[in-house]
C-alpha cells in the first residue's frame, strides 16, 4: 500500500510571498489598510472626534444591512437588482401602516419584513425554476417594486409615531463617550449573524459551493434550488430590514426613497473583495466596502469647497483603483 | 467472490431522445465486491445508463432493482441516498473550498446548527489518510492539479453515507476515473479500488483504457448501439475478442501503422532556442523539421502541455527565441504570429478551449481561416460551403451536417471539427495535445491514421499523448519531458520501447 | 389534397413560428392592437406643424435614443459583457455639445453645431475606449467595469454642466432631435445606424468573430481570433450609438440636464436585447429582435400612456410585461405550463432541461437538445 504524499501547487516551487498573493484575503486586507490610510487623512485634516467612526456606521447602517444581503447573492454568483427598490417600498409600507392605518409599529415592522422576503423569494423562484437570468428577474424586481411603492403612495408619508421617533433619536452607548444609533448596532449584529451563518452553518458553505461550481455542488447532492431561493429570499429579507432602518433615518415613507442603492451595495461588494463570479468573498469585505465609500463622503462634504458630483467620480475613481488592484493580485495566481 | 445475488440489477432499460433511441432494452448487474467495467464506443450508450442510474434521466422503460428491491431513482441526491456514488471525468467538486470541506460538503460535522470545523478537518484528514494519501485537508482544493481533485471526489464519493450510519455506498461509479491520472496515481487508485472490492463495494469502472481494466475488472459489459452486446468474465475474453464485439468489426489498422516509414526533407520548421516561462517550464531547445512527426512523452504535470502552448504562443514565453520558417516569432504575438507562419494547435480541452459550441459546425470550421483574414474580408459562402462539405466527408464527421451546433457533437466528432478547422489552413506544423483522449477505439486509430496521412505529406506535427505506445506508434523523435523540462530527445526506432522511455522519465537523463 | 394543403400549412406555421422574430414580432402587434378599443386613431397619421404626428409616429420619434442605444448594447452583449455606462455617457455627451453650444456668441452657426457634435462624439468614444480597454486589456469583468462609469460619468456630466440645466437655443442644433422633411429626424437616425450595423456585421466577418468571442472567448483566442481587438471595438462602438442618442435626446428638449438625461436607459437596453432574442450569456445575436425588442418597450410605454393609466402604474405595467415576456421565453416555464395549454412551439433555445450535464464527450451528443429535433419527431 503506497502512501502518496502531495504538496499543493505540486510542479512548480512557490516562494513564501507569491503564496500570501494567492492568499483569497489580501484583498480584504487591502481594502482595510485604504480604510486606514483614508481615515488617518480625513483626521489629520479634519480633525475626527471619536464620534466621527460612530457616525460613519450610523449614516451608512441601512447599507449596511443592504450589501449584506446582497453579498450572499453575490457569493452565489447571482445579483440583485431590486435592492434599492425594495428599500423604498418598504419605507412606504410601513408609512402607509403606521401612519394612516394606525398598526403598532411592531407589527407592521414584521409585515414588511415577510413582504420583502416574498419578494425576494418570488424573484429566485424566478430565477431558478424558470431560469430567468437574475438580472433580468430582479431588474423586473426593480421595476415591479418601485411602481407599487409609486402606486401606494405618490407622495412621502411622513412617520410622526412616537416610538419610531424614541427608536430613532435612542443612543446605544460606546466605551469612549461616543454612541451608535439603533440602525447602527442592527447593522452590526446583521453583519455578526450573516458571519456565522456563511462560515460556520452548513447553509453557508452551501452558498459558497454553489458560487464555486453550481454543477458540482448539484452533483454532490446539496439541494441547489432550495439555496438559491433562500438567498434571493434573504436578500429581499435584509432589503426590507434596510428599509425600516432607512425609516428611521428619515422618519417617514418615501417611494422615491434609495433610488440606486442596489448600486451602491454591489459597489461595496465589490471594493470589499467579493468577486462577482462568485465563490470568494467575506461578509466583512462588504462592511470595509460600505465604510470605504462612507468615509469617501464624509471627506468631500467635510472639504466644503467641493460640489456634490465629486462624491460621485471620487467613488467611481476609488472603484477603479480596487478593481485594478483585484486584477494585478488576481493576475499574479496564475 | 462468491456468486450471490446482485446489488443492482437493471433489466430492459430503454430510454428515447427526439432524435436517438439512447438504449434499447439494455439489461445490466453489478455484484457486490466485483469491479465491473462498462465499455463502448461513442453512442453506444455507456453515459446514458449511467445517468439513468443516477437519476439524471428518467427511464422511459424497464426496472432496477438495488438489492432486491425495485428502486426509482428520482435525482442524484436520490441516487445518494440510495448508496449509488458517482465520481465523474470531469471532477465535480468546488475548486474555490478547501479539501476538507469538499469532503464533507453537506454533511459537515456539526453540533446542532453549528458547524464543528475542526472536527471536520480532522476526520478528512484521517479519511484522506486511510485512502493511502497525504495531502493538507486545509488547503483550497483547487491549489491541487487535477489528478488530486479526482482522488479527493472518490474519497467523498466512497465515504458518502458510510459515517451516517444509513446505507453505505453500495454502488461506486468510476466515469473515466483515470483519464487525468499519471502511472503513480493510477496505482493509488487501483490500490483504492481494491479496498473497496474487499469491503463489498460494487465497483462500476468506465473507460478507455483496455489495459487497465484488464488489470482491475473481474467482469465487463459491452454495449453498442444502445444494446447490450455481451457481458463477459474479463478472464474469459481477450483484447481481440473484446474490441471485436465493441466495434462489429476487426482492427488491424493499428497495427499497420508501426512499419510505415518516411523521409523528411530535412528543411527545418520550426527552431525554439531556449524557451521558457517561469513556473511553466524550463527554457528548451527543440528542432521540427518538415514532415517530421515529434511525439512528446512525461508524466503528467511534466509540461508536455506548457511545451506544446509555448510553441504555438498561446502562452507568453518569457525567455529565448522562436523562429518558425526561418522568421523569429515575437514573444508578444500571441497566437495570431504563429499561425500567420503556419503554426496550429488543437488544444486538450475542447470544449473549454476549443470548439465554440453554440455556432454551427461550418462556422467552426471555417473560424481559424477567417481569423487569419480579418474581420473586413469575408469566407464566400460558397467557398466555405464547399470547403465544410469536403472536410465532412474526409474526416467523417457525424451527423454530416455542417448546420448542426457543434457542442451538441460527442467528443470524437468534435475532435475531427477542430482537426478539419486547422488543416484547412494548410500549416506547415500542426501541434495535437491529446487528441485522442475520450474518444472510442475506432476515432482513435481515424485520428492516428490522418495524423501519419499528413506527415506524408509534408506537414509536421507535435503529437502529446498519455498513451505511450501512440507516441511509439507515429512518432519519429520523442522529446521526454520530466518535472517541466524537456529532459532527453530520441529518435524513434524499433528498437525503441515503452519501457525506455519510461526508464528515461524516471532517470530523467539521456539514454 | 386539402389534407396536403393543411400539412404543408401546418409545417410553414411551425417553420414560420420558430423564426427568432416571430414571437417579438406578434407581442408587438398584439401590443400594437391593444389600443385600439381604446385609442380607435390610435394607427392614424396627420400633419401638424408641418411634420407628421400621430400615435406610431410618436412611439417612432421617443423610440430613437432606446432602439438606438440597446443597439450598441446588442453588440456588447453579444461578447458576453454588458455596459452599465450608456446613460452616463449619454448625459456627457449632450452635456458637452450643449454647453460649447449655449456659451457661443452665435448659437445658429453652423460650423459651431458641427464642432459642438464633433467633440461630444469624441468624449463618448474616449468612455467607450475606457470601457474596452478595462474589459479586453485589464480583463475586468464588465459589471463592474462600466459601474465605473456609470457612477462616475454622470458625475463628469454634472460637472461640465456645473449642476445646472443648460438650455440653448440653436436652430441647427433642433434639427437632429426635431424633423427633416416633415419625418422625425431620429428615423433617419436610427434607419442609417441599424444599415450601418447590420451591414457592418452581416457582410463583413465581424459578426461571426463577435458571436464566436461571446460563444467562447478563450477558444476563439487560440483560433486565431483578436478576441481583445473585438471586445475594444463593440465598446466603443456603444459607446458611440450613446453618445448620438445623447445629442438626439438634448436636442429635442432644447438643453442638457445632466441628472435625469438617459437615468436608467441601460436597464431599457439590456431589456430590449434580451427581449428581442440575444441571450445574455453571449453568442448569437439579433439587430432585428433587438429593433422589436426596443419598439415593444416604447409601445408599452405610449400604450399606458394614451390608454390613461396614471404615470405611477407605469412602471408596475412595465414590469409585469416584461416578467411575462421572460417567462414566455424561459423553455422551463413553457414546458410546465404547455403541457397544460397545447402552445406552438417557441424559437430555438440554446438552454439544456434542468439536471442534464454537460457531456464530457463520450455518450451519446444529448446534452442539448436542438429544436430541430423535436420537430422532426413531433
Amino acid at each position: 500500500m503506497t502512501t502518496l504524499k502531495i504538496d499543493a501547487q505540486r510542479s512548480a516551487s512557490v516562494p513564501a510571498r507569491l503564496r500570501i498573493l494567492r492568499d483569497p484575503r489580501l484583498p480584504i486586507v487591502v481594502t482595510a489598510a485604504l480604510l486606514v490610510v483614508m481615515y488617518a487623512y480625513g483626521s489629520y485634516r479634519y480633525s475626527f472626534d471619536q464620534q466621527v467612526p460612530a457616525n460613519l456606521l450610523i449614516n451608512n447602517s441601512y447599507l449596511i444591512v443592504a450589501a449584506v444581503g446582497a453579498t450572499f447573492v453575490i457569493l452565489t454568483g447571482g445579483i440583485d437588482l431590486s435592492i434599492g427598490s425594495l428599500v423604498g417600498f418598504s419605507t412606504v409600507l410601513t408609512g402607509l401602516l403606521v401612519t394612516r392605518h394606525d398598526w403598532p409599529v411592531a407589527v407592521a415592522a414584521v409585515v414588511v419584513l415577510v413582504a420583502g422576503a416574498v419578494g425576494g423569494l418570488l424573484m429566485g423562484c424566478m430565477i431558478q425554476y424558470f431560469r430567468v437570468p437574475p438580472f433580468i428577474a430582479t431588474l423586473a424586481g426593480l421595476f415591479l417594486f418601485r411602481g407599487l411603492s409609486l402606486m401606494l403612495s405618490k407622495e412621502s408619508i411622513p412617520i410622526n409615531d412616537k416610538t419610531v421617533a424614541s427608536i430613532a433619536q435612542f443612543h446605544v452607548p460606546l466605551p469612549g463617550g461616543a454612541f451608535l444609533s439603533v440602525g447602527a448596532t442592527v447593522a452590526l449584529v446583521v453583519v455578526a449573524v450573516a458571519v456565522v451563518v456563511l462560515h460556520y452553518t452548513r447553509f453557508g458553505r452551501r452558498v459558497y459551493a454553489i458560487g464555486g461550481n453550481e454543477q458540482s455542488a448539484l452533483l454532490m447532492g446539496l439541494p441547489v434550488a432550495r439555496t438559491k431561493v433562500t438567498v434571493y429570499a434573504l436578500s429581499g429579507f435584509c432589503s426590507a430590514l434596510s428599509g425600516l432602518v432607512f425609516v428611521l433615518y428619515i422618519q417617514s415613507g418615501d417611494p422615491r426613497a434609495a433610488i440606486g442603492l442596489e448600486l451602491d451595495a454591489i459597489a461595496a461588494v465589490v471594493i470589499g473583495g467579493t468577486l462577482l463570479t462568485g465563490g470568494f468573498g467575506y461578509v466583512l469585505g462588504s462592511l470595509l466596502g460600505v465604510l470605504v465609500i462612507g468615509l469617501i463622503k464624509t471627506i468631500i462634504s467635510d472639504e466644503g469647497t467641493l460640489s456634490s458630483w465629486w462624491i460621485k467620480i471620487g467613488t467611481g475613481a476609488l472603484l477603479l483603483l480596487f478593481i485594478l488592484l483585484q486584477r494585478a493580485v488576481a493576475s499574479r495566481r496564475t | 467472490m462468491a456468486e450471490d445475488s446482485p446489488v443492482l440489477q437493471m433489466t430492459g432499460i430503454s430510454k428515447q431522445f427526439p432524435a436517438v433511441r439512447a438504449l434499447s432494452g439494455v439489461d445490466f448487474r453489478l455484484f457486490p465486491g466485483e469491479v465491473h467495467a462498462l465499455l463502448g464506443e461513442n453512442g453506444a450508450g455507456k453515459s446514458t445508463l449511467i445517468k439513468v442510474l443516477t437519476g439524471v434521466y428518467e427511464l422511459d422503460e424497464g426496472t432496477v432493482e438495488l438489492d432486491g428491491s425495485p428502486v426509482r431513482v428520482t435525482s442524484p441526491h436520490h441516487a445518494q441516498q440510495l448508496g449509488i456514488s458517482t465520481v465523474y471525468q470531469e471532477v465535480n467538486l468546488c475548486p474555490n473550498l478547501t479539501v476538507a470541506e469538499n469532503i464533507f460538503l453537506g454533511r459537515e460535522r456539526t453540533t446542532g446548527p453549528v458547524v464543528r470545523w475542526r472536527r471536520t478537518r480532522r476526520e478528512a484528514a484521517a479519511l484522506v489518510a486511510g485512502f493511502g494519501l497525504d495531502i493538507d485537508v486545509s488547503a483550497q482544493l483547487g491549489s491541487y492539479p487535477l489528478a488530486i481533485q479526482q482522488l479527493v471526489a472518490i474519497v467523498r464519493a466512497v465515504d458518502l453515507n458510510r459515517v451516517d450510519g444509513a446505507a453505505g455506498t453500495k454502488v461506486l461509479i468510476l466515469d473515466e476515473p483515470t483519464s487525468s491520472l499519471d502511472q503513480d496515481e493510477v496505482e493509488v487508485l487501483f490500490g483504492v479500488i481494491r479496498r473497496l472490492k474487499s469491503a463489498g463495494v460494487a465497483v462500476l469502472f468506465v473507460s478507455h483504457f483496455l489495459d487497465q481494466i484488464y488489470r482491475v475488472c473481474d467482469r465487463m459489459t459491452v454495449l453498442r448501439n444502445g444494446r447490450m452486446v455481451g457481458e463477459h468474465l474479463v478472464a474469459n475474453l481477450d483484447r481481440v475478442g473484446l474490441v471485436r464485439l465493441m466495434l462489429g468489426r476487426e482492427l488491424r489498422q493499428l497495427e499497420e501503422l508501426r512499419e510505415h516509414e518516411r523521409a523528411g526533407s530535412g528543411e527545418v520548421v520550426l527552431r525554439a532556442a531556449g524557451l521558457g516561462r517561469r513556473g511553466s517550464i524550463a527554457p528548451f531547445d527543440l528542432d521540427i523539421g518538415a514532415g517530421e512527426v515529434v511525439g512528446l512523452a512525461g508524466l503528467l504535470g511534466s509540461g508536455r502541455t506548457e511545451l506544446a502552448r509555448l510553441v504555438f504562443g498561446a502562452d507568453q514565453a518569457d525567455s529565448g527565441e522562436l523562429t518558425v520558417a526561418g522568421e523569429t516569432v515575437s514573444h508578444r504575438g500571441g497566437p495570431q504570429a504563429t499561425i500567420a507562419r503556419g503554426v496550429a494547435f488543437c488544444p486538450e480541452n475542447r470544449r473549454a478551449e476549443g470548439l465554440i459550441p453554440e455556432l454551427t459546425v461550418r462556422e467552426n470550421v471555417m473560424l481559424a481561416m477567417q481569423a487569419a483574414r480579418g474581420w473586413v474580408r469575408p469566407v464566400p459562402r460558397e467557398t466555405a460551403d464547399r470547403l465544410v462539405a469536403k472536410y465532412i466527408a474526409a474526416l467523417d464527421i457525424r451527423p454530416a451536417d455542417p448546420e448542426a451546433k457543434a457542442g451538441s457533437l460527442s467528443g470524437g466528432n468534435q475532435q475531427k471539427v477542430l482537426l478539419a478547422r486547422w488543416i484547412l489552413t494548410s500549416p506547415k506544423l500542426l501541434v495535437l495535445d491529446e487528441p485522442t483522449r475520450g474518444i472510442d477505439v475506432g476515432a482513435k486509430a481515424e485520428i492516428q491514421k490522418l495524423v501519419v496521412s499528413l506527415a506524408d505529406d509534408g506537414v509536421s506535427v507535435l503529437y502529446i499523448s498519455a498513451e505511450l505506445d501512440e507516441v511509439l506508434r507515429l512518432s519519429d523523435s520523442i522529446g521526454v519531458l520530466r518535472d517541466r523540462t524537456l529532459v532527453a530527445k530520441l529518435a524513434n526506432g524499433p528498437d525503441v520501447t515503452a519501457d525506455q522511455i519510461m526508464h528515461t522519465i524516471a532517470s530523467g537523463a539521456q539514454p | 389534397m386539402t389534407a396536403t394543403l393543411t400539412r404543408i400549412r401546418q409545417r410553414d406555421w411551425r417553420r414560420l413560428s420558430r423564426h427568432q422574430l416571430f414571437w417579438p414580432l406578434l407581442i408587438l402587434a398584439a401590443l400594437l392592437l391593444f389600443n385600439l378599443p381604446f385609442t380607435p386613431n390610435f394607427f392614424s397619421i396627420g400633419v401638424r406643424n408641418g411634420h407628421l404626428y400621430g400615435s406610431l409616429v410618436s412611439i417612432l420619434y421617443f423610440g430613437t435614443v432606446p432602439i438606438l442605444v440597446a443597439l450598441g448594447m446588442t453588440l456588447v452583449i453579444a461578447t458576453g459583457g454588458i455596459d452599465l455606462s450608456v446613460g452616463a455617457v449619454m448625459a456627457i455627451s449632450g452635456a458637452i455639445a450643449c454647453r460649447l453650444i449655449s456659451h457661443a456668441t452665435d448659437q445658429n452657426s453652423v460650423s459651431l453645431v458641427f464642432t459642438a457634435m464633433a467633440l461630444a462624439l469624441l468624449a463618448a468614444l474616449a468612455a467607450g475606449l475606457f470601457n474596452g480597454l478595462m474589459v479586453a486589456r485589464a480583463g475586468v469583468q464588465p459589471i463592474v467595469a462600466t459601474l465605473i462609469l456609470m457612477v462616475a460619468g454622470r458625475g463628469i456630466a454634472q460637472l461640465i454642466t456645473s449642476g445646472f440645466i443648460l438650455t440653448e437655443l440653436s436652430r441647427p442644433y433642433a434639427v437632429v432631435g426635431g424633423y427633416a422633411a416633415a419625418v422625425p429626424t431620429g428615423l433617419f437616425i436610427v434607419v442609417g445606424f441599424v444599415a450601418i450595423t447590420a451591414v457592418l456585421t452581416r457582410r463583413t466577418a465581424l459578426g461571426l468573430l463577435v458571436e464566436s468571442v461571446g460563444g467562447n472567448a478563450e477558444a476563439s483566442r487560440l483560433a486565431g481570433v483578436r478576441a481583445q481587438r473585438i471586445k475594444l471595438m463593440v465598446y466603443v462602438f456603444c459607446a458611440l450609438c450613446a453618445g448620438v442618442a445623447g445629442l438626439w435626446n438634448s436636442s429635442s428638449l432644447g438643453g442638457a440636464d445632466a441628472n435625469n438625461a438617459g437615468l436608467w436607459i441601460e436597464l431599457d437596453a439590456i431589456l430590449a436585447v434580451v427581449i428581442g432574442g440575444t441571450p445574455l450569456t453571449g453568442g448569437r445575436f439579433s439587430i432585428g429582435g433587438t429593433v422589436v425588442g426596443a419598439l415593444i418597450l416604447q409601445t408599452l410605454k405610449t400604450t399606458i400612456f394614451t390608454i390613461g393609466i396614471p404615470a405611477q402604474a407605469n412602471m408596475v405595467f412595465e414590469a409585469v410585461v416584461v416578467i411575462v415576456i421572460c417567462l414566455l421565453q424561459s423553455t422551463d416555464f413553457r414546458r410546465r405550463v404547455g403541457r397544460l395549454v397545447r402552445l406552438p412551439r417557441p424559437p430555438r433555445q440554446r438552454q439544456a432541461p434542468p439536471g442534464e450535464l454537460a457531456d464530457a464527450g463520450h455518450g451519446p451528443a444529448i446534452a442539448s437538445v436542438s429544436q430541430e429535433s423535436v420537430e422532426a419527431t413531433s
